[in-house]
């Protein structure tokens, strides 16, 4: 950690010095005009910093941001794994960098020959042939699904379908798919192994229902046991299974979900195939479909035409939704990510995956309370914390927070929603035992100073530039524009 | 954040295993959300209500309550005509925290479907579904 790391960093508003010029112009050299009075506005006050003001600053800033290059960072839910440097290596490559949109497809062939192999590689990884690349992220992918789905009951003149089922654990992304593709939403519950109740299930299944959103391996981190049976409740009814792909990364080269019954998927690139997080960069979430769906997949898909690659319009396209091509660089990512492992390695992502938070999970369950202890987890597991909150009066929350005084960034909170007092914690395959042992050490300290010293917890964090903030205040008084002092 | 206090189940309202309670006022039916819910859901910071005038059924949703936390559904535990809904919440959702049975309520209903409250819990058997985590 810097020297500097732990005083809080002022704005460059409060750094202002008025008369500081950062910058140097030229003369002008063309007439000067005087713009309209209405135009004009004096209350801007930008900060009058020098060119060092400002690079220190965001020197400092970056000082005290957290990343996956620095540690370990166990969101649950969000598989923040290690971005392979060679993925970047890729990208700089003249052809992947200065290719033009707007270049004709005779001279993008080697951007298309990658984009067509990647297809067929997310193809043959899902067990489902037809693939788009285009959606710009996981949400986007989401609601291309749902529209695919949706076309193909159209295009029977199945017309009243209108429900959408989706279990109590999914992430948000899902109701507000179905919700935006004009479908209403019914909930189905979980059982007490975590799977999905599958009396719930046939209880709610109807002729109405035009398909389900299901996660697999779920947010509590568990294959689905019934998985099978849940597909086929389904289809029995006439409706179609969208695989939320967001935890392919847990079954990667073992489990296809095309031979497990789903009938479309999507798969965020930044989780199972290493593109950088929202912040570093824009995501991609293609989507995969069985091959009597292609038909409706999104504009344009690249095809082959003997040699030559080519831009496909599928018949019954529901459209296009991203302009251009998607956004290639996250493909050429992913594509180099799974030509460096290799089709006999692309395995290990999910077995380590798996076996890291097992270990993990080992390390710490008999100070902490898993959600379902029966079972073994997938890629990530949720911890209940009643009992802290109970018997220590601390919450999850503190627990989180003081995390961050042991250098660590902390684990979901308060998802999934049918944990109590939730504690989330995926570690990714990119952690080394020596990692997950400092990390669970920390989670043990945490627990004996909850026991010891909950006053610890509660003001946690201590050691960061600014300590607990009130996110009551923050949130019932929201103050969303800078004032002046 | 939780105040560690008992949770309470009052006698005079009903409840529904989606945590809403319902209380019956002459012609008209009161709705809030539990002490329970209050308390899992932490901090309100956010409520948004119904236009009154609308028609729900029992189980529809009719609004959100968001805390720090999570923004969750609430549902209708009767069906029948929105009447009123609590204004006071917009600028104090604190108060269905601090008192989730009085002046937290949400919504008042008018006409209701009498037969709905049927299908409800009474105080004990809500408290015991809860406490043997059948509904949570």
């Amino acid at each position: 950690m810097s020297i500097v790391a732990n005083k809080p960093e002022p704005l460059l508003y409060e750094m202002s010095n008025p008369g500081t010029i950062g910058y140097s112009l030229p003369a002008c050299d063309v007439p000067i005009t005087q713009l309209p009075n209405h135009l004009m506005r004096d209350d801007l006050r930008l900060p009058e910093v020098s060119e060092t003001d400002v690079v220190r600053h965001f020197t400092r800033l970056s000082q005290k941001n957290y990343c996956v290059d620095l540690g370990i960072y166990p969101l649950g839910s969000c598989t923040m794994k290690y971005n392979p440097k060679i993925n970047e290596e890729a990208i700089r490559l003249m052809g992947m960098s200065s290719v033009h949109p707007m270049q004709t497809a005779e001279t993008a062939q080697g951007a298309m020959q990658l984009m067509y192999d990647l297809q067929n590689y997310l193809g043959e990884i899902s067990g489902m042939p037809a693939v788009t690349l285009q959606p710009a992220a996981g949400a986007q992918g989401e609601l291309v699904g749902i529209l695919i789905i949706r076309a193909y009951h159209l295009s029977r003149g199945d017309i009243a379908r209108n429900e959408v089922l989706i279990p109590d654990s999914a992430h948000g992304t899902n109701p507000a798919t179905s919700a935006m593709a004009g479908y209403k939403v019914v909930e189905v519950k979980s059982d007490a192994r975590g799977n999905m109740d599958l009396d719930d299930l046939r209880a709610k299944v109807s002729n109405k229902t035009a398909g389900i959103m299901f996660t697999n391996p779920n947010t509590l981190g568990l294959f689905e046991e019934h998985v099978r049976e849940v597909n086929q409740i389904i289809h029995d009814a006439g409706g179609l299974v969208y695989g939320d792909g967001a935890n392919l990364n847990a079954i990667i080269g073992i489990a296809r979900p095309g031979d497990l019954g789903f009938d479309v998927m999507h798969s965020n690139l930044h989780k199972t195939f290493s593109i950088p997080h929202g912040g570093g960069g824009p995501g991609s979430g293609p989507v995969m479909a069985r091959a009597d769906l292609a038909q409706f997949l999104p504009s344009p898909i690249v095809g082959k035409n003997g040699d030559e690659y080519v831009f496909e319009n599928p018949a019954h396209s529901i459209g296009r939704i991203k302009s251009f091509w998607g956004n290639f660089l996250a493909l050429v990512r992913a594509y180099t990510y799974i030509r460096s492992y290799g089709k006999e390695h692309l395995k290990e992502i999910a077995e380590v995956a798996v076996l890291n938070a097992n270990y993990l999970l080992a390390l710490i369950r008999d100070v902490y309370d898993p959600q379902i202890p029966e079972r073994e987890c997938k890629h990530e597991f949720v911890l209940n914390g009643t009992r802290f909150k109970k018997e220590y009066g601390v919450t999850t929350l503190d627990v989180a927070k003081r995390i961050i005084d042991y250098g660590f960034y902390p684990p979901t909170i308060y998802f999934p929603l049918i944990v109590p007092e939730c504690l989330m914690i995926e570690p990714t395959e990119t952690q080394s035992k020596a990692s997950l042992d400092e990390f669970a050490d920390a989670l043990l300290k945490i627990a004996q100073e909850a026991r010891d010293n909950p006053k610890l917890l509660r003001d946690a964090p201590h050691d960061t530039p600014v300590t607990r903030l009130d996110d009551v205040k923050a949130a019932r008084e929201p103050v969303l524009r800078y004032e002046h002092a | 954040m939780s105040s560690g206090k008992e949770i309470s189940y009052p006698n005079d309202v009903k409840y529904a295993a989606s945590h809403e309670w319902v209380k019956v006022d002459g012609d008209t039916a009161i709705v809030g959300i539990s002490d329970y819910a209050q308390d899992a859901l932490g901090d309100i910071v956010f409520v948004e209500l119904p236009t009154v005038g609308m028609e729900l059924k029992a189980g529809d949703a009719f609004g959100v309550v968001e805390s720090v936390k999570a923004a969750s559904d609430v549902y209708m535990p009767i069906g029948g005509a929105i009447a009123a809904t609590n204004d006071a919440l917009k600028d104090a959702p604190e108060t269905v925290n601090s008192d989730a049975f009085g002046a937290g309520w949400l919504l008042k209903v008018f006409p209701y479907n009498a037969a709905d409250l049927d299908k409800l819990m009474d105080a004990a058997t809500y408290k015991s579904k809860i406490e043997s985590g059948e509904i949570h």
